[in-house]
């Protein structure tokens, strides 16, 4: 048994997992992750089921320290610097902290949240089959509420295994696709300037709600409706027009209109979205949203399969390019190409 | 000859959810109508649907669509929601015991001189009310009641307070509620009780169940804060006195 200490920490990292649920009807919301094909990537590299707990980073810098035995960990989601003692350490791909050794995490360049899988996951006791934290409700393990400073979380010591490396597909660009409903009817014109209008998400923003920002978007009969049950990607409007997109912790039920839900394929990329950032809504059909699931369903399952050793075909760009390999280009169709290697020269 | 049931709106909630709304306000039938639902679907056992989440007006349901796509369980709703209503059946009825006023209940003074009457009324009021767990929502165990007195109806607090004590009874616009958990409200507070809504390691870990029914009796600051230790020790406090 090895523990990862936390050293130093981002504010708004905690423990997830898919969440827990059945409960919502008695006020407890599922809580997980926001960024799932990030997390269950991280938990693909190491062997894991895709949803076991991992660490949710928050996007600046962070140090966890092996104590007691090896850690095998992953990182995957906001791309950003990391090493260990010095050597660069890659989103996306596997690595075993030493005992004593420290992974230095740096400030998130593009997307919000990390993911930090631990090889077997992290032991705690499941609180409605689940890890996830819900600091507001108590629940979490090992800790209850977001990491601090001197937290130890209890891991399994590292196997022997390979180092892996992931291939994702490439990111999808584009507005962030939405379902219109259930309350769109509460909203005429306004509609069309929701869809046609660029958002920025507000840096208040956190796990409970992201705060949009853009032209105000007005209610047919006000903004105080009876309120009713929510999901993960509501997009609530309250009396200040200004929508609020609601995340993992968000409350399970809401008073104001909701104008419209951002489909689940895309609910980690709007999460992953940095403040300040220019988007748009795109409203699709409730057929081709099912279609999205069933294809991101699939891409779930793919991911194990996704899995590489990493020192199998370990390109370096820098490396080849430094060796001028393009300076020899040859064709192995075409015999007057092939060319002796020329001696290293003038070039170096 | 029973009136025919009209058919609730099905709404998406994205795309593995679907609002099934009977009204747009709080609205008594409607409320015995999405309870009926919510019983009918947990009976049906229809093998796509994740969870459930009654409120006021609409019951929500949570489905998976590798499952069913959502015009095949929207008109499955559609079927459940227009069977005729089961004959209303006594609901199980809890006793919460509430500590009115002072420190307990702040704004006890001010909602009395806002409806021009003595807290001594206030609290009669209130205790003699007949409520319902309309809905549990917002936070864990956080249980909207509907049967407040139409004559201790008034809106919402101007500035919503972002923390209030857990167990406050408190009151807002046509409702009153039990809260849980220490968090934001916008409502008056009345006072508080010892009664756990939500509790981990109990048995169960939520008391109340939309559909119960509630009396709340006026208790001292004594027995409020010896109730409250036996309570943290895991005693339900509340009393259930018809089952």
């Amino acid at each position: 048994m090895s523990k990862l200490i936390v050293t130093s920490v981002s504010p708004g990292t905690s423990v997830q997992d898919v969440g827990r649920f059945g409960a919502q009807r008695y006020g407890l919301v599922p809580s997980g992750a926001v960024d799932r094909l990030a997390m269950a990537a991280a938990n693909a590299l190491l062997g894991n089921t895709l949803f076991a707990a991992t660490i949710e980073l928050g996007p600046l810098n962070s140090v966890f320290t092996a104590k007691g035995g090896a850690v095998r960990i992953s990182l995957t989601g906001a791309t950003r610097p990391a090493d260990i003692a010095g050597t660069p350490f890659n989103v996306n791909t596997s690595v075993t902290l030493a005992d004593g050794e420290s992974l230095n995490l740096g400030v998130a360049r593009a997307g919000t949240f990390g993911y930090l899988a631990i090889e077997g996951g992290i032991r705690g006791e499941p609180m409605f089959g689940s890890l996830a934290v819900n600091a507001r409700a108590g629940l979490g393990s090992p800790y209850p509420r977001p990491l601090q400073v001197g937290d130890e979380l209890p891991v399994a010591t590292a196997s022997s295994a390979n180092e892996k490396r992931i291939d994702l597909p490439a990111p999808v660009e584009g507005p962030i696709r939405v379902v219109l409903g259930p309350q769109d009817d509460e909203f005429g014109d306004a509609k069309d300037l929701f869809l046609s209008s660029d958002w920025k998400i507000s840096a208040t923003s956190d796990r409970m709600g992201y705060r949009l920002e853009g032209p105000v978007i007005k209610h047919l009969h006000g903004h105080n409706i009876v309120s009713d049950g929510t999901v993960n990607g509501s997009i609530q409007v309250p009396g200040n027009g200004q929508p609020i997109v609601l995340m993992p912790d968000r409350g399970t039920s809401g008073g104001y209109p909701k104008i419209a839900t951002v489909i689940s394929t895309d609910l980690g990329r709007f999460g992953q979205t940095q403040p300040g950032r220019a988007f748009r809504f795109k409203a699709i059909s409730m057929a081709e949203a099912q279609a999205e699931y069933r294809a991101f369903a699939e891409l779930l399952q793919s991911l194990p399969g996704r899995v590489h050793d990493s020192n199998i075909l370990m390109l370096d760009i820098k490396a080849l390019l430094s060796a001028n390999v393009a300076g020899v280009a040859v064709s192995a169709t075409d015999d007057n190409t092939w060319q002796a290697p020329q001696p290293a020269d003038a070039q170096d | 000859m029973v009136a025919a049931l009209s058919p609730p709106r099905i709404l998406p909630s994205g795309d593995a959810a679907i609002t099934v709304e009977f009204s747009r306000t709080i609205d008594e039938e409607a409320n015995r109508r999405v309870l009926a639902l919510d019983k009918l679907v947990a009976s049906a056992g229809l093998a796509a649907v994740t969870e459930t989440v009654p409120t006021y007006r609409s019951l929500l349901v949570h489905y998976d669509p590798l499952q069913l796509g959502f015009d095949a369980l929207g008109e499955k709703l559609t079927e459940l929601a227009l069977q005729p209503l089961p004959e209303a059946k006594a609901a199980r009825r809890w006793r919460i015991p509430v500590a009115y006023g002072g420190e307990n209940g702040i704004d006890l003074e001010d909602v009395a001189k806002a409806l021009n009457i003595t807290p001594d009324e206030v609290v009669a009021r209130h205790v003699g009310g007949d409520y319902k767990v309309a809905m549990i929502g917002f936070t864990p165990g956080w249980s909207y009641l509907s049967g407040l007195p139409g004559s201790m109806q008034m809106s919402r607090r101007q500035n919503p307070r972002l923390l209030t004590p857990p167990g406050t009874i408190s009151i807002g616009g046509i409702q009153t509620g039990v809260q849980c958990l220490a968090g934001p409200s916008g409502w008056h507070l009345l006072g508080r009780t010892a009664v756990r809504t939500y509790q981990l390691g109990r048995d169960p870990i939520f008391l109340l169940e939309p559909g119960d029914a509630i009396t709340f009796a006026a208790v001292d600051e004594k027995t409020f804060a010896e109730q409250d230790r036996a309570a943290e020790a895991g005693a339900f406090v509340a009393e259930l006195i018809a089952s």
